[in-house]
């Protein structure tokens, strides 16, 4: 790297004297990703658990014992249309479509409740039949991933009707469009995350 | 009222709980107490709470925040040096028929303490205050792309250390070693409160790392003045970027660990049991996943700030800024293949333990290129000895010789007969207070005057820098020959007394560096009694060469009253070498973000959160909890979040500036 | 040239200085050691840091003199403020390190592969191989809460706190603990191992050398873990044969009830010496089923492999680990005293063994065999 700057014919200039117009909000997205990685990784961390642990039974009931793919499948679908139904909303919010995004949303928390039903249904047959967290390394990590992610849903259904307040009473302004691109991401990723739960949880699990 | 209702209103709380048997506990919290109270009463007495309250907790001024990490910093060392000296005192009297003065519950409770705190709330908070404080400037940004998000994670750093500061008083802290190991930190063998302490503490502040953590990689990313593309951007913005990039993808590792920990301890679950198919060494993988980039999260900074302060004092270019930067991120990949190198002893294969103990050994490549970097951008250059540049040679000194005995530590056979040993203490204390420490004081003495606007007392700095480097080597030189004599870590009690010698050597090194603490208070306390001689009205007191020098000491709050157009990786250099005339008029409004209290108030939730966990005062933690969720909701119903500082208010500013700079210059 | 003269000084100095420290050596154990695994383990720090000092001595040494020579007041160094660069000075900053990196990587490898602690010893000592008729003497080990059990199944004797070897003969150790990790480290015969609740690992080792060694737990383990030291006794042949007659004469036995007595935590525990052991006791202990009615994990931590067997389903809570906070009661939920509550004599007055030291450190403490019930004073 050469020491000295490059001259050019013209004077330098150093210091920017019109205010440039900064997008307020301008990191928002891609500091909402990075916090979505490292949720990722926590995600990451517990499938690793649910790698080591996955056949840890200590003798209690297996995943082929317990897992109903049925209920499972209908859980997912929940999840599924649940994600295409924010989809619409945001397609809606790009068509500014005040009413259609908040039926969008109010439908997408639909699915996302019932999803959340079913899981704690779940559990609680789990709980039922003996198969707690505590009875073995494998039910802990099973409940554990499957709960992070029923919570992650949970803190995502309160963040749905609170922006589906703020759109209410501010409309579609750009701080609420932000905030609705950020819970779409948030809410895809948890649809990811879901995919990975099914196929290495229950699919693989049930086939143990 | 019946016992039940009691344990219901008070979890495990009782009166029982407080040390009160504890004398040397007892006037610890006599003495914290009476200068808490008259802390109160002066901030009370002088009415300062309402500026305190406007000014600084509620601040969302990257450069406020970053000195509030720094005092918090420097507060927390305080503690954990206390409890360095008790552990030093202890094992240099516990011979033979001495037990020492410390039974073995108080003294678990100090090394666990000691390392939790050097590393949790005083390193960390260092170097995310020096970061905070410094790369905004070095960028030419106004602030952090997520100012309000920045308060809440100091304040959440903050809530964790005041946790850690709780448990000295109000039960005990952890007894289990800094990484609280499992089964040991399990409820069935520490079914007390320490534990809880430390997962608590850690994940109320991990909250607040990992937030400034993808703060400050957006802020990087986003905006950088116009012009500095990344190879123009100053080694320590890409130091803090590798960092802070390792502090996203390393501390939810932390909180994952600690959370299936925390399952285990409250619901009963076996991940890291002995039972249930639970496996301890889940654990030791997973924290150390995390725990061995946390050791570069801690140096990648200190070696920027050694980057910058050896280019400005060498008065010369930085030798080899490209290799600098790939070292920098090959160091920043390999960290994360080399975790398993803590745990050799535990009967992994060869071929296993030979891969990872030649991935560390990899890692001195990059490191070793730095050294030399440093060394050749002092090779023909005109060094002042000013104290950041006696720190950053001390540092070199110092560093190699850790950076050797932690390859030494890396080839698995001989790391056999040291792990654990008193020479791996002294090889990790050797690299984060030779190089991590180090790089603090060195950067605390070069930035200082940018964040008040005068120096620091060289005279006390000096003897402050004297007895850091003395009193290291006194006290570590003592543990690297224990470690060859087969002397392990933690012992409270030795019964050959042909070690004690050592030992009472090294506490003679502890009470030398406790001298060196002692003269960096001083040095900090007679600067200020004497800023107006030591005052710098430049801006720019080292001559130095990067952006964050181009504007005034102490900076306005808009940093900069133009964004500056960079064309050089030394930009202020570049600017000064080409006369670069700062405007003097023409000034507009500057958009900026409001203050807010949320952050402190979601902190504060967190805190009571924390606490009522730990305590099993279920009510409490489900009343803080909600309030936690409504105080966030609450939060993001605000929307007029930002203001512009009026063109009146910024013109006043900057021509004050120019005066001062015409008198300067005339 | 004397700036450079008074670079190498610190150098010279710190050989000066820890030249007597490994020469004169009785003292640095890990250095000198009296087995052959930690003898080549020692000469293998020798070899990387003599490798690395290679390149630390130089950089130490331009430190120094750079650092003198382009001192701002000398105004005869050259100064070339914008030299930032160059490719030959690159390629040497990078390969040196790389090379001597690939050097000890080598020694690494072979070193790491040749001292696996799981593979049995090829030699006893140097020049003195080791022949397949030649067996190893297995030992046992089994960290207790705070103290050592050390069992010989051939010999069919146990002892705790007292590790005795027959000197030049490999021992195979195989080690695992009752509760929480610990590291079992002689370091005069070779280097530390974990020993790990519910996994086995191993260790093979000769001692040389006749005579006393100190091994100690390297790794926290709780409250009593200072003082979980054991003396290890190398004696040959003969006096081996002598020591197992005369602690096979001892009448008491290891049996499982005997060893959930001993399992209970306790500090300071004299030698103890056990006449005859029960079959397969270190097996069970490994599995975690030593209690009459506990079911075998079968989950053993074999070198890289993790066997795993599926007993018949039972749907209760397994073992007996304590229940999650949420899960109890306030009824169950105990208060929390500060632990240091109830003391004895005041710390730094009793003598080592002493029952008041036990009171400062542990609540309770049980009654376990050569020791009475203690800690109610």
């Amino acid at each position: 790297m050469s020491a000295t700057t490059v001259q050019t014919g013209d004077t330098p200039v150093f210091y920017q004297l019109e205010e440039e117009h900064h997008e307020p909000g301008g990191s928002t997205l891609l500091g909402f990703w990075m916090y979505l990685m490292s949720d990722c990784l926590i995600f990451a961390m517990l499938f690793a658990a649910w790698g080591v642990y996955g056949t840890s039974f200590a003798g209690g009931p297996t995943s082929h014992e317990l897992f109903k793919l049925p209920l499972v499948a209908v859980n997912t679908a929940m999840l599924l249309f649940s994600s295409i139904t924010y989809g619409f909303a945001m397609i809606a919010m790009q068509e500014k479509r005040q009413g259609a995004v908040q039926a969008w949303l109010a439908l997408t928390a639909v699915f996302g409740a019932a999803f959340l039903c079913i899981e704690l249904y779940e559990f609680s047959e789990l709980i039922h039949e003996g198969a707690g967290p505590w009875r073995s390394a494998f039910l802990s990590s099973f409940f554990t991933l499957v709960g992070t992610h029923g919570l992650h849903v949970t803190f995502g259904l309160i963040w749905l009707f609170t922006l589906m307040v703020q759109v209410a009473r501010k409309g579609l302004i750009p701080a609420n469009v932000r905030r609705l691109q950020c819970l779409s991401l948030f809410w895809h990723f948890l649809d990811v995350v879901w995919i990975g739960v099914f196929t290495f949880v229950y699919l693989f699990g049930a086939m143990r | 009222m019946s016992e039940t209702l009691t344990k219901m209103i008070f979890g495990r709380l009782s009166l029982e709980s407080l040390p009160l048997h504890e004398p040397i506990v007892v006037a610890t919290f006599c003495g914290v107490a009476i200068g808490g109270i008259a802390l109160l009463g002066a901030l009370t007495y002088f009415r300062l709470w309402g500026y305190l309250w406007k000014e600084w907790f509620t601040t969302v001024d990257h450069k406020r925040i970053g000195i509030m990490y720094m005092v918090l910093g420097l507060v927390m060392l305080l503690r954990g040096f206390a409890d360095a000296i008790m552990m030093r005192a202890q094992q240099a009297m516990a011979f033979g028929a001495n037990e020492g003065y410390l039974n073995a519950h108080h003294y678990d409770q100090i090394f666990t303490a000691h390392g939790v705190i050097m590393i949790f709330f005083v390193a960390m908070p260092f170097v995310t205050g020096l970061m905070n404080f410094v790369v905004p400037l070095q960028i030419g940004a106004r602030d952090v792309s997520f100012p309000f998000l920045n308060n809440f994670s100091f304040w959440m750093t903050a809530a964790g250390a005041a946790l850690v500061m709780a448990s000295l008083f109000i039960g005990e802290f952890a007894r289990t070693g800094w990484l609280a190991m499992a089964p040991l930190s399990g409820l069935d063998y520490s079914p007390d409160v320490g534990v809880d302490y430390y997962i608590w503490a850690l994940q109320i502040a991990g909250v607040g790392t990992l937030l400034s953590g993808v703060n400050l990689v957006a802020t990087i990313v986003k905006m950088r003045a116009p012009g500095m593309g990344l190879m123009k951007m100053p080694v320590f913005t890409w130091t803090a970027l590798a960092t802070n990039i390792l502090i996203v993808a390393a501390f939810p590792v932390l909180t994952a660990v600690l959370a299936m920990l925390s399952l285990d301890r409250y619901v009963g679950t076996q991940f890291f049991t002995n039972t249930g198919g639970g496996n301890p060494m889940m654990y030791v993988n997973m924290i150390w996943i995390w725990g061995h980039p946390e050791v570069y999260i801690l140096i990648l900074p200190a070696f920027g700030i050694f980057s910058e302060v050896t280019s400005t004092f060498s008065g010369k270019r930085l030798f080899g800024y490209t290799s600098m930067v790939y070292a920098v991120l090959v160091i920043t990949i390999l960290s994360y293949l080399v975790w398993l190198h803590h745990f050799f002893t535990m009967g992994s294969g060869a071929s296993v333990n030979s891969f990872f103990g030649i991935t560390t050994m990899i890692i001195s490549i990059p490191t070793g290129a730095k050294i030399f970097n440093w060394l050749f951008t002092m090779y023909k250059g005109r060094i002042r000895f000013e104290l950041p540049m006696m720190w950053t040679i001390a540092f070199m000194l110092t560093f190699v010789i850790g950076g050797m005995t932690g390859v030494l530590l890396a080839v698995p056979p001989a790391d056999f007969v040291l792990h654990n040993s008193l020479f791996l203490v002294a090889h990790f204390h050797n690299v984060i207070i030779g190089g991590v420490l180090f790089g603090l004081f060195a950067g605390i003495n070069y930035w200082w005057p940018k964040a008040f606007g005068f120096k620091l007392d060289k005279k006390w700095g000096l003897v402050s820098f004297w007895c850091w480097v003395v009193g290291f080597w006194v006290a570590f030189t003592p543990l690297y020959v224990l470690g060859l004599m087969g002397v392990t870590r933690r012992l409270r009690h030795f019964e050959d007394p042909s070690l004690q010698i050592w030992f009472v050597v090294a506490a003679i090194g502890a009470a030398i560096i406790a001298v060196g603490i002692a003269a960096f208070l001083l040095q900090i306390f007679v600067s200020i009694r004497n800023r107006e001689a030591l005052k710098d009205e430049s801006g720019d007191p080292w001559n130095a060469r990067t952006l964050e020098w181009a504007t005034s000491s102490p900076p306005p709050a808009y940093n900069f009253a133009f964004t500056p157009i960079i064309r050089d990786l030394d930009a202020w250099y570049d600017m000064k070498a080409n006369n670069a005339k700062r405007p003097v008029a023409g000034f507009l409004p500057i958009h900026m973000p409001k203050n807010t209290g949320a952050g402190i108030i979601l902190a504060g939730f967190s805190l009571v959160f924390g606490f009522a966990m730990i305590w099993y005062v279920w009510w409490l933690a489900a009343a803080s909890f909600l309030g936690l969720v409504v105080t966030a909701i609450a939060h993001t119903f605000n929307y007029d979040r930002d203001f512009y500082i009026p063109v009146e208010e910024v013109t006043e500013t900057e021509n004050a500036r120019t005066q001062v700079l015409a008198r300067l210059g005339a | 040239m004397p700036p450079f003269r008074r670079a190498l000084r610190p150098t010279a100095l710190i050989a000066t200085l820890a030249a007597p420290l490994v020469l004169g050596g009785c003292d640095l154990v890990v250095m000198n050691p009296s087995g052959d695994v930690a003898r080549q383990q020692a000469d293998l720090i020798l070899w990387s840091t003599f490798l690395m000092l290679l390149i630390i001595v130089p950089v130490m040494a331009l430190t120094v003199l750079f650092a003198f020579k382009y001192r701002a007041s000398n105004r005869d160094a050259e100064y070339q403020p914008d030299w930032d660069h160059s490719t030959r000075i690159e390629l040497v900053i990078w390969s040196a390190p790389l090379l001597i990196i690939i050097a000890l990587g080598a020694l690494t490898w072979l070193a790491t592969h040749k001292l696996d602690p799981y593979r049995p010893l090829d030699r006893i000592a140097p020049g003195k191989p080791i022949t397949a008729n030649d067996k190893p003497l297995e030992i046992q080990v089994v960290s207790l809460d705070w103290k050592w059990l050390f069992i010989y199944p051939e010999q069919g004797i146990a002892t705790v706190n007292e590790l005795v070897l027959p000197a030049d003969r490999q021992v195979r150790f195989r080690l695992t603990s009752s509760s929480v990790m610990n590291t079992f480290y002689v370091p005069a015969l070779a280097g530390m191992i974990y020993t790990m609740p519910g996994m086995e690992t191993k260790l093979h080792a000769v001692m040389n050398k006749v005579g006393s060694f100190e091994g100690v737990s390297a790794n926290y383990s709780g409250a009593g873990f200072s003082d979980m030291r054991f003396p290890t006794l190398s004696v040959d042949p003969a006096g081996f044969e002598q020591w197992v007659a005369k602690t096979k004469a001892s009448d008491t036995a290891l049996d499982a009830s005997e060893y959930l007595t001993l399992e209970k935590p306790s500090e300071k525990v004299p030698a103890m010496h056990f006449g005859t052991i029960e079959a397969g006791l270190f097996d069970r202990i490994v599995q975690m089923c030593v209690k009459p009615g506990s079911t075998c994990t079968s989950h053993m931590m074999h070198h890289g492999s993790g066997a795993q067997q599926v007993a018949p389903p039972v749907n209760d809570k397994p073992g007996e680990g304590a229940d999650g906070a949420l899960m109890k009661s306030p009824d169950e939920m105990k208060t929390s005293p500060h632990l240091m509550h109830p003391h004895g004599a005041p710390a730094g007055k009793s003598e080592p063994g002493a029952e008041s030291n036990r009171n400062m450190t542990r609540m309770d403490a049980p009654a376990y065999p050569g020791r009475a019930a203690a800690g109610e004073a």
